[in-house]
């Protein structure tokens, strides 16, 4: 077996853990998009230099441990109550980058009316909605977001609309409030994925500090989990399945 | 020289939350106290103090704004009457949890559910015994006052960056609207950056100034042993307040046989039943607590000793009363008074049934 000589230099490096990630194993299931939206979120911070400035708000679900995994000042908030809390943060701290994270029960179900109000008031913060079609901390139940036919905890013979109504597409509801800035839809599941999704969160922190309004990034996500499958074939079936009723691209802005 | 203004009791909230250095205030409109924000709007305190003023699209929205500028180290408040305070329940049971200091005004109506506009005392339950879900006390101030109104908004700021907890001020619809003369305190300037990064450098989340470790704002632990030893930290704090700060008054107890026990505007109307009944030559006193949580026990505990009975007065069907009894003993009779449903008992209702209930049956 051939031996190498590694020298490790800084200038030899080509990749490395982001100083604004800690060194906290994360909590989410093998597969998830959560851990890759936090890598690239904390990666924003670092390339914008406001690890110092920055203050997160992590919501009830999935990522509500959010907090024990990017290297910054964050905040707790109450289910659904993000967008709301982080108004007045900003507001009060206009200096400051102020981001939520949320998933679609709480972004789209429970928080929906603060969601839209902060929108609908031009709030300069970012919110970053991972959508991953179902509820994964309370173990796979129906969302807001899931689609027509999808078999989840609460839908066992699949999502009837007559029933449950239709997947709630927020995205492009936000997309036409005057005091929304800049609305993208990403996902995180291949190399090229994850380098436009940094670029829109990087935008979007640009614009917070900007003070252009409100910046809406949402992420179309997997949970193997809760969909039953294994990360590869949920990437697949998010390809297939999640992208036709949640396209990607720019919004607005 | 003196500042004495002519206030409602709403304006004096707003007067006090900006000469107070209150760093923001979010709300929404509710009446009987729709006045604060009001006031607040046409003050344009952003102009001078640099204080926010935001009115939220619910109370939902505004407690939770509340406890996002609370997480950040600021002065915050909101007010509120009591279908609006039920919403903000959860809100108030995180900022109990996450341990935040913020101010909430309470100016009472009559309910159960959307009730009547006018006023009531009925939510002295929901203040001082269930805020909302969990183990957690808020420390409750009951103005009798216009001028009460105003300083008591500068007290449980106070009280509330002292205990990092909530302080509500439980007033009610009569004292939010009627107009006294009121002695504005001079303004104290809002508290700078710098020194919230001093006095609550240890936990708000501002922004990792400096490279400091980063402060983490939150009421979630999932481990039952760091939640229970969270709990009694939480009771620790609870007793060093019901040790120091008991705040009462009291109206010719010394001698009295009986004692009239009213907190805001039953209380007022009480003194007046005191005076209706010592000019007829019964021996009246009132006890008045001001802090209802904490409640001043001991004082009832002691009158118990020596009284011949106990009457509550308050405008509902009857809530103050089993704090009453409950520190009177079983030797004493404690009975209760009180028009509700936004009615308002006049003195010689009360008398009246001081008479019937107490100095009737025992003289």
């Amino acid at each position: 077996m051939a031996q190498f000589e590694v020298e490790i230099k800084p200038e030899n490096l080509v990749y490395g853990k982001s100083p604004v990630l800690t060194d906290a194993p994360m909590h989410f299931c093998p597969g998830c998009s959560h851990g890759t939206i936090h890598k690239i979120i904390a990666e924003a911070i670092d390339e914008l230099g406001l690890q110092e400035r920055a203050i997160g708000l992590s919501p009830v679900g999935c990522s509500v441990l959010a907090y024990n995994y990017i290297d910054i000042d964050w905040v707790q908030a109450a289910h659904g109550r993000a967008a709301a809390a982080a108004s007045a943060m900003k507001r009060l701290n206009p200096d400051r980058l102020v981001f939520t994270y949320q998933g679609d029960g709480d972004l789209a179900a429970i928080g929906t009316g603060e969601t839209i109000h902060a929108c609908n008031r031009g709030e300069n913060i970012t919110i970053i909605y991972v959508n991953n079609a179902i509820y994964g901390m309370t173990g796979g139940q129906m969302a807001p977001t899931t689609l027509v036919g999808m078999k989840t905890m609460t839908t066992p013979d699949g999502r009837d609309p007559k029933l449950h109504g239709y997947p709630f597409v927020v995205s492009d509801m936000l997309a036409h409030l005057p005091g929304v800035c800049y609305v993208t839809r990403q996902s995180v599941h291949t190399a090229a994925n994850v380098r436009r999704a940094k670029k829109a969160i990087r935008k979007a922190f640009e614009n917070s500090m900007e003070g252009k309004g409100l910046s809406f990034v949402e992420m179309v996500a997997t949970c193997n989990s809760g969909w039953k499958m294994s990360p590869t074939a949920a990437n697949q079936w998010m390809e297939e399945n999640m992208f036709p009723v949640y396209p990607l691209g720019d919004i607005k802005g | 020289m003196k500042e004495i203004k002519l206030l409602k009791g709403n304006e004096a909230v707003a007067m006090a939350a900006i000469r107070c250095g209150c760093d923001g205030y979010f709300g929404y409109p509710i009446t009987p106290q729709s006045e604060i924000l009001e006031t607040l709007m046409s003050q344009k305190p952003w102009e001078t103090t640099g204080m926010v003023v935001l009115q939220a699209e619910s109370e939902t929205a505004a407690i939770n704004m509340v406890y996002g500028g609370a997480a950040t180290g600021k002065r915050v408040m909101t007010s509120s009457s009591s279908p609006g305070i039920s919403l903000m329940s959860e809100g108030l049971s995180y900022l109990a949890g996450a341990e935040l200091p913020c101010v909430v005004v309470n100016v009472s109506r009559g309910g159960p559910g959307l009730g009547t506009i006018q006023p009531a005392q009925s939510d002295y339950f929901q203040a001082v015994k269930a805020g909302g879900h969990g183990d957690f006390h808020m420390i409750v101030l009951a103005p009798a006052s216009v001028q009460e109104m105003y300083d008591f908004t500068q007290l449980a700021f106070d009280l509330t960056f002292k205990y990092l907890n909530p302080v509500m001020v439980l007033a009610d619809g009569v004292i939010g609207q009627m107009m006294e003369k009121v002695e504005l305190s001079e303004g104290k300037p809002r508290v700078d950056d710098e020194s919230i990064q001093r006095e609550c450098g240890s936990w708000a989340a501002t922004g990792r100034v400096g490279g400091r470790p980063r402060n983490i704002v939150t009421s979630v632990e999932l481990d039952p042993d760091i939640q229970e030893a969270f709990n009694h930290i939480l009771a620790a704090k609870y007793a060093r307040i019901e040790q120091d700060e008991v705040r009462y008054e009291t109206f010719e107890c010394e001698d009295a046989d009986f004692v009239l026990v009213a907190y805001g505007s039953s209380a007022r109307i009480c003194r007046r039943v005191m005076e209706m009944a010592r000019e007829e030559g019964f021996k009246v006193g009132l006890f008045r607590p001001i802090t209802l949580y904490p409640f001043p026990g001991d004082v009832i505990a002691r009158l118990a000793e020596r009284v011949k009975g106990f009457l509550a007065v308050e405008m509902s069907m009857g809530q103050l009363v089993e704090d009453v009894r409950l520190w009177a003993g079983r030797n004493v009779p404690a009975e209760h008074y009180g028009r509700c449903g936004g009615a308002i008992h006049s003195p010689d209702e009360v008398y009246n049934a001081l008479k019937s209930k107490l100095i009737d049956k025992i003289k």
